[in-house]
C-alpha cells in the first residue's frame, strides 16, 4: 500500500461482503418459498424477502464501488485521500441507514413503513428496487455526493489519469440518474419510462464505466502492461458502451405503453450492447497473455479474467436473447428475465468487486505479494463453486422460462400461471441446489480470509 | 484488430459517439413524453385510478407480480387480469376482486400465499379502477393472450 488513506477502502470491502452473505441468504429463502408457499409465510411475505434480496444486493455494490475508489484513487492521482475522515463519516452513515432500512422492512408492514417515513409528502416507494423509505432514498443522494466530492478533490489535486476521469464520470450519472428515483408521475406509463432511467442507465452505461475503470486498474497492476496500452482498451470498451447502452434503454421500451419506434430503436441499438463485453474478455485475455510481470497474487487475474468472461454470458449472451422485439414479446418478465438478470448482476457487478478485493484486500492487510499458496488455492475453489453454482440456477431459470412461455403464451392449449408454475418444481428445486452451491462457496471464500500465512 | 486503432481514436468515439446517441435518446424522450398521455388514455385517468395506483405501491404488490412485464415473476401478470377474471365486464370484475381480496390469504397448503392487505371496499374499487385502466394502455399488441 502506498497511501495510508487507501485503508479507507477496507471497512467498505468487509461490509460489501456481510451483505452479500444476507443477499445470497434471502435468495435461498426465496428459492424455498416459491415451492412452499407456507414456508415463513406470513412472518415474512415473498415481496419483503425479494426487497430484502434486491436492495442488499444494490447497496453491496454501492459499498464495493466505494471501497474500490477509495482503494485505487490515491494511487492513480499519486497523492492521499482529500478527506479520510469523512469516507470513514459517510462508511457509517451509509452502514447504519443501510440496516435500519432492512429491519423496516423485515420488521414493519410494509404500508405502515410508507406512512411512519413520509412517502405521502413525496411517493417514491412500492417500486421495483427502489423500494428504499425516503429518508434512505435521501441519505443515500448525501452519502453519494459526499464520496463523489471527495473523490474529485483528490484527483483536482493530483495526477489525472483516464482511469480516474472514467470513473468519476460513471459516478457522476450513477448519482444524476438516481434522482429519477424521487419522480414519480400518476400515470403509470410514464412512471415506468423514467424508472428505466434508473435501472437501465445504471446497469448498462454509468456502471459499465466503473467497471471498466476498475478492471483497467487491477490489469495495469497484475500485469504491469504499460498504461498507453490499456488506456486505448479502456476507451474502446466504454465508447461501445455509450454509442450501444444509452440508446439500448429502448429495449425496455417495446411493451410497456412507449411508442412504436422504440421496437426499432431499441433492438438495434440493444443488439450492440454485447460488444464492450465482448470487448472486456479480449482485454482481460489479451492483457494477461502480454503480461510483463510475474504477480504473485495469481488469483486476482483469474478473477479479472472471470469478471469478463461471465459478465459476457450474462449481460452480452442471456441479454441478447430476448433484447430483438419479436423475441421480447413472448419472453417478457418471464423466468427468462430472472435467469438474465441474475447472471449479469453477478457476472459483471459481483465479480468485479470480488476481482478488486482479491487484489487490494491482501495489500490492506499487510501482505504485499497475495496471499499465500494455500490461502488463493482454496479461494479458487470458491471461485469455481459460485462460478458454476450461478450458471446452474441461471440455466434452471432458463428453462423455466422456456415452459413458461411455452405454457402461457404459445399455442392454443393454455395454461395458467400457477398450474404452469405447481408444473416445474423440480426446475425450481434444481435452481435452489445451485443457489445452495454458491452459498457454499461463498462461505469458503470467507474461510481463504482465515487460512494462516507461511511463516 | 485494435492494433489499427489509436488511443485517441478511441477517445473521440467515446466522445462523440456517446454525444450524439445522448442528443438522439433526449429528442426521443420528449416526443415519447408528448405521445404517452394519449397512448394511456390519460383522460380517463380518474381520481379513483390515481388512488388505485397509490395503493398498488403502498404494498408493493409489484413485489410479486408484473404490471405490463414488469415486476416480480412469483405470482401473474396483472395487466389484463381485467380481461382475465372480469371477461372485460366492469361491474362483475370488480366483484370478482373484492371477494378475491377477502379471500387471501388461501388456505391450500404449500400453495403460494398472498397477503391480507386489510383494505375498505373503497379501496379494492380503487385498485380494480387502475387494473382496468392499465388494461387498456397502448402497449403494442403486449401481452401476447389471455394468461399474460
Ligand atoms: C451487467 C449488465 C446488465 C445487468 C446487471 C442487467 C440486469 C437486468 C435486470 C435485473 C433485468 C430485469 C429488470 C426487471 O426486473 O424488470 C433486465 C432486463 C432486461 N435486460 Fe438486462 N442487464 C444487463 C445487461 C443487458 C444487456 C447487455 C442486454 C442486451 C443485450 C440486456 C437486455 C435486457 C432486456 C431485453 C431486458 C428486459 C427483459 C424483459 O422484457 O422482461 N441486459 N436486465
Ligand atoms: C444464490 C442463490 C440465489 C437464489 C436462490 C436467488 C433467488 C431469487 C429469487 C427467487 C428471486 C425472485 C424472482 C421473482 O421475482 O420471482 C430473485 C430475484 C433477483 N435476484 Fe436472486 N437469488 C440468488 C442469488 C442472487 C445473486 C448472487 C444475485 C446478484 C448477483 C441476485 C440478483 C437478483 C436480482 C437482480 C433479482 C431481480 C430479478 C429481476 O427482477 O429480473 N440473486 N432471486
Ligand atoms: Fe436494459
Amino acid at each position: 500500500m502506498k497511501y495510508s488513506s487507501q485503508m479507507v477502502a477496507k471497512p467498505y470491502f468487509i461490509f460489501a461482503l456481510i451483505l452479500l452473505a444476507g443477499e445470497i441468504l434471502f435468495g435461498v429463502l426465496m428459492g424455498i418459498q416459491y415451492m412452499y408457499g407456507d414456508f415463513l409465510f406470513p412472518l415474512i411475505p415473498f415481496n419483503v424477502l425479494r426487497m430484502v434480496h434486491t436492495n442488499l444486493l444494490i447497496v453491496l455494490i454501492l459499498f464495493g464501488f466505494m471501497g474500490a475508489t477509495y482503494y485505487l484513487i490515491p494511487e492513480e492521482a499519486e497523492r492521499e485521500l482529500w478527506s479520510p475522515k469523512l469516507a470513514i463519516l459517510t462508511f457509517w452513515v451509509f452502514a447504519a441507514a443501510g440496516v435500519a432500512t432492512i429491519l423496516g422492512y423485515l420488521f414493519v408492514p410494509y404500508a405502515t413503513l410508507t406512512e411512519v417515513t413520509f412517502n405521502n409528502l413525496l411517493p417514491t416507494m412500492g417500486r421495483e428496487f427502489l423500494e428504499q423509505p425516503l429518508p434512505t432514498k435521501v441519505g443515500i443522494v448525501l452519502v453519494v455526493v459526499s464520496y463523489i466530492v471527495n473523490v474529485t478533490m483528490t484527483v483536482l489535486k493530483g495526477r489525472r489519469t483516464v482511469i480516474t476521469t472514467v470513473l468519476i464520470t460513471g459516478l457522476i450519472g450513477l448519482a444524476v440518474f438516481f434522482l429519477f428515483a424521487f419522480y414519480v408521475p400518476d400515470n403509470l406509463v410514464m412512471d415506468k419510462f423514467f424508472w428505466w432511467f434508473t435501472v437501465h442507465l445504471w446497469v448498462e452505461a454509468t456502471w459499465e464505466l466503473i467497471m471498466g475503470a476498475i478492471l483497467a486498474f487491477v490489469l495495469i497492476k497484475v500485469t504491469g502492461v504499460d498504461r498507453e496500452h490499456i488506456d486505448k482498451w479502456l476507451y474502446l470498451i466504454i465508447a461501445m458502451t455509450m454509442v450501444s447502452g444509452i440508446l439500448g434503454t429502448g429495449h425496455h421500451f417495446f411493451y410497456m405503453g412507449a411508442p412504436e419506434y422504440w421496437l426499432w430503436i431499441g433492438s438495434i441499438a440493444s443488439a450492440v450492447e454485447p460488444l464492450p463485453f465482448f470487448l472486456m474478455v479480449l482485454f482481460a485475455f489479451t492483457m494477461a497473455r502480454d503480461s510483463k510481470i510475474k504477480h504473485d497474487n495469481k488469483i486476482a487475474l483469474t478473477w479479472a479474467k472471470g469478471t469478463a468472461v461471465m459478465a459476457f454470458l450474462g449481460a452480452g449472451v442471456w441479454g441478447f436473447m430476448h433484447t430483438l422485439a419479436p423475441v421480447n414479446m413472448f419472453t417478457h418478465g418471464t423466468q427468462l428475465t430472472a435467469a438474465h438478470g441474475h447472471l449479469s448482476f453477478y457476472g459483471a457487478y459481483i465479480m468485479i468487486i470480488f476481482t478488486m478485493i482479491s487484489y487490494a484486500m491482501p495489500i490492506l492487510r499487510g501482505r504485499l505479494h497475495g496471499n499465500c499458496a494455500k490461502a488463493q488455492k482454496l479461494e479458487l475453489s470458491s471461485f469455481w463453486m459460485m462460478n458454476i453454482g450461478m450458471l446452474g440456477l441461471t440455466l434452471a431459470l432458463t428453462a423455466a422460462g422456456i415452459v413458461q412461455i411455452m405454457d402461457l403464451r404459445m399455442g392454443t392449449e393454455l395454461k395458467g400461471f400457477m398450474e404452469s408454475q405447481e408444473s416445474i418444481q423440480s426446475i425450481f428445486m434444481i435452481r435452489l441446489g445451485f443457489g445452495l452451491l454458491v452459498f457454499v462457496g461463498l462461505i469458503t471464500y470467507f474461510a481463504s480470509f482465515f487460512v494462516k500465512e507461511e511463516a | 484488430m485494435t492494433e489499427r486503432i489509436t488511443k485517441s481514436m478511441a477517445k473521440n468515439i467515446y466522445y462523440g459517439g456517446g454525444m450524439f446517441a445522448l442528443l438522439i435518446f433526449i429528442a426521443l424522450t420528449f416526443d415519447t413524453v408528448q405521445q404517452i398521455p394519449k397512448r394511456s388514455n390519460q383522460g380517463q385517468m380518474t381520481e379513483s385510478v390515481v388512488a388505485g395506483k397509490a395503493l398498488w405501491e403502498k404494498n408493493n404488490c409489484v413485489g410479486c407480480h408484473t404490471i405490463v412485464g414488469e415486476g416480480a415473476y412469483f405470482a401473474p401478470e396483472l395487466m389484463n387480469v381485467f380481461q382475465r377474471r372480469g371477461a372485460g365486464d366492469e361491474a362483475s370484475f370488480k366483484a370478482y376482486m373484492q371477494g378475491w381480496m377477502a379471500a387471501q390469504p388461501l388456505d391450500i397448503p404449500d400453495r403460494r400465499k398472498m397477503p391480507q392487505f386489510h383494505l375498505t371496499p373503497a379501496e379494492v374499487d380503487n385498485l380494480s379502477d387502475f387494473l382496468i385502466w392499465t388494461s387498456k394502455i397502448n402497449a403494442n399488441e403486449w401481452p401476447p393472450t389471455i394468461e399474460g
